[in-house]
């Protein structure tokens, strides 16, 4: 059965129900549950669920050493930008550490953090700093988009035996849908179409996976149809999903709120560019933020992030139907 | 704590030793097998008596993490150390299969967790098994963790957030600090304000409200009865203790770094290649750890000069047989680099 929730209640039933299923689980970081009326501290008690204080690198290295010893720790960061202060620990350390032992130790965590707050919070709490992480062997990276999916990747992140940045898109938290009662799980590496259509594949993640949508039902009103193919995980990629949606339409536009270069959707460019040019009837397109950091105020802000308008026409654009820019 | 009876006294001198005939068959290879040992190598030469100091303390479900001068622990606790030399030969029998090396040795199954080849960033994750220490003592007998690390990484931000956490939540945690008095070449007074106050490192702890301790690092007995108490403490459920062993690095920092091609070797200590400071060095020699805890166990009657030497027979050709394992032993197939089960479990 499933019933509507917020996103961000999927993540945290997701926490819970697996803190229920499983005593290794452990839930902690700056502002969980500073209370004892808390609902995880009253079901699963302080030795699993603690407040600590604003100390990432301890944080985060906390987690890798519990891990190593055979818990599953999920450490609340609040802003993806957080991880930055403890970046050692996230790029350097966790995925690393299984690798380097020869296989002897496997480091299961999940760094729970929100990213691309573009709610005027300005340039240092915005970031899609996801592409980044992109580039370190061993580092999982899930980016829910809707609530069925902010429950179902959590889950499967809590059950991987690796560490899993688990990004939660801030602007989404209070958007409802229908979520599953009870275990859902929803895999990692395998991406889901969102919409079908034959003319033009968008790929999208998290928040512009809504603006990808929108964008289509305003194309489909010119007979234009677009798929809309959301990755729900960045590593595992599902490249085989986008290769045959591509090899379908023809036709990629890439959508992606982080910045362009050096970022998720140039590495998505990459494996289709090497992997389905034979399909591709027009140059791949890119609708990304642009490259600055976020500014505070409205108007600029809106002006550097994707939407509804850019990407279509860059679907315009890739299909013909618009001046290709010299 | 447990009285260390004459048995247990001859096994310290026997690891020390083992400790000190490893590493300097590690120095030795860079003259005798120039280009078998690549990157870099840290040696714990000087460092044999606190290590194993701290390691007697251990019980069995005890753990503990290291940095990137890793060799002596694995060596003291148990692991082959033709295992161990054949990592950091890369070879396909290494501990590590040749993944590691020299600064990643790890050995799960003995207790010994793993190193960070970056300063200070073992320390938070030594505290996390602090944590997993705290929630298995609360169904099996209490158990401690081990965290050691060097003096300059006591300036890194790891190691002071590792602590407010650790005492406020009265993990069972001894961080023992191996103070060499060098962060490579740079002296502590030059780069500790403790230090150039005059003042030993353990007062660091007094601001997170917990025991600091300075001991004698190159005295077994005295590190043992040291970390001892404070992983008793640690048991008692009363938190965790900061131990400054004052020790000193009997080698340079490590072997010179270098691009491909050029022959790796050791230089001298730091002392003499910086501040030309011969006497510093050499005043250290003559306090070697290794042939004073042998001469006081000899002068004690706990230990015959003829056994002694018959241990350091045993131990030369335990080193020895290392070193031929290792250099026999083949490399690992190139495309076993690209086990992505080894990068995803």
């Amino acid at each position: 059965m499933a019933r509507e929730l917020p996103y961000i209640a999927a993540v945290q039933e997701a926490i819970f129900e697996e803190m229920g299923r499983d005593e290794s689980v452990l839930f902690y970081g700056q502002d969980v549950a500073p209370s004892d009326d808390d609902n995880f501290v009253k079901a699963y008690g302080r030795d699993r669920v603690r407040v600590s204080p604003i100390s990432e690198t301890a944080e985060i290295g906390m987690a890798v050493g519990l891990a190593l010893a055979g818990y599953r720790p999920v450490v609340e960061l609040l802003m993806a930008e957080f991880m930055l202060v403890a970046m050692n620990q996230v790029v350097n350390e966790a995925p690393r550490l299984r690798y380097m032992s020869g296989g002897q130790v496997k480091v299961p965590l999940v760094l729970k953090a929100g990213y691309g707050f573009t709610a005027g919070w300005a340039g240092q709490h915005t970031g899609s700093i996801y592409g980044m992480f992109m580039g370190f062997p061993g580092l999982k990276i899930a980016l829910p988009s809707t609530p069925a999916d902010a429950k179902g990747l959590m889950t499967t992140a809590i059950r991987d035996d690796n560490p899993v940045c688990y990004l939660i898109n801030y602007l989404l938290v209070l958007e409802h849908g229908d979520v599953p009662e009870g275990e859902h799980a929803v895999p990692f590496g395998e991406a889901t179409v969102r919409r079908s259509g034959s003319d033009v594949t968008i790929v999208a993640t998290g928040w512009t996976v809504g603006r990808a949508l929108a964008a289509a039902q305003t194309l489909a009103g010119e007979g234009i149809q677009a798929e809309v193919v959301d990755p729900r995980t960045l590593n595992p990629l599902d490249t085989a999903t986008i290769l045959s949606s591509v090899e379908k339409t023809g036709r990629l536009v890439l959508v992606d709120q982080g910045t362009r270069h050096g970022g998720a959707s140039a590495a998505i460019a990459a494996e289709v560019a090497e992997h389905g040019f034979g399909s591709l009837k027009a140059p791949i397109a890119q609708v990304t933020a642009l490259d600055v950091t976020v500014p505070y105020s409205e108007p600029m802000e809106a002006f550097v992030l994707p939407n509804e308008e850019k990407i279509a026409g860059s679907v315009r654009q890739v299909l013909g139907e618009a001046p290709v820019a010299a | 704590m447990q009285e260390l009876d004459n048995d247990r006294l001859v096994w310290m001198f026997t690891q020390m030793l083992r400790i000190r005939e490893f590493e300097e068959r590690v120095k030795r290879t860079f003259e005798e097998h120039p280009g078998v040992i690549r990157g870099h190598t840290h040696l714990a030469d000087g460092a044999e008596a606190s290590i194993v100091g701290s390691l007697a303390t251990l019980q069995p479900g005890d753990q503990l993490m290291a940095t990137y001068r890793c060799h002596g622990y694995p060596v003291a606790l148990g692991t082959e150390t033709k295992a161990i030399m054949a990592e950091i030969y890369g070879r396909k029998d290494g501990l590590c299969g040749g993944y590691g090396g020299s600064m990643h040795l790890v050995d799960p199954s003995r207790g010994f967790m793993g190193t960070s080849g970056i300063v200070g960033q073992g320390i938070p994750q030594a505290t996390g098994l602090g944590w997993a220490a705290q929630l298995r003592s609360r169904s099996h007998s209490p158990q401690v963790v081990l965290a050691f690390f060097g003096d300059g990484a006591s300036k890194q931000g790891a190691f002071h957030e590792s602590l407010n956490l650790a005492s406020l939540w009265k993990l069972p945690v001894v961080y023992v600090m191996e103070n060499n008095n060098y962060n490579v070449s740079t002296r502590s007074e030059q780069e500790d304000a403790n230090a150039a106050a005059g003042e030993p490192l353990s007062v660091k702890a007094a601001a997170y409200s917990m025991p600091g301790v300075t001991v004698d690092g190159g005295d077994p007995v005295a590190v043992y009865e040291v970390v001892g108490a404070a992983a008793d403490r640690a048991r008692a459920g009363e938190g965790p203790t900061l131990v400054e062993s004052k020790v000193y690095r009997l080698s340079a920092h490590g072997n010179i770094i270098a691009p491909p091609g050029v022959p790796l070797h050791y230089p001298e200590h730091e002392a003499i290649t910086t501040f030309g400071n011969r006497e510093e060095y050499e005043a250290a020699l003559r306090g070697d750890p290794v042939p004073r805890f042998r001469a006081r166990l000899v002068e004690q009657g706990v230990l015959e000069a003829d056994r002694a030497d018959r241990i350091t027979e045993e131990v030369r050709a335990e080193m020895d047989a290392a070193v031929q394992y290792a250099l026999d032993s083949p490399f690992p197939e190139a495309e076993t680099a690209a086990r992505y089960d080894y990068v995803y479990a």
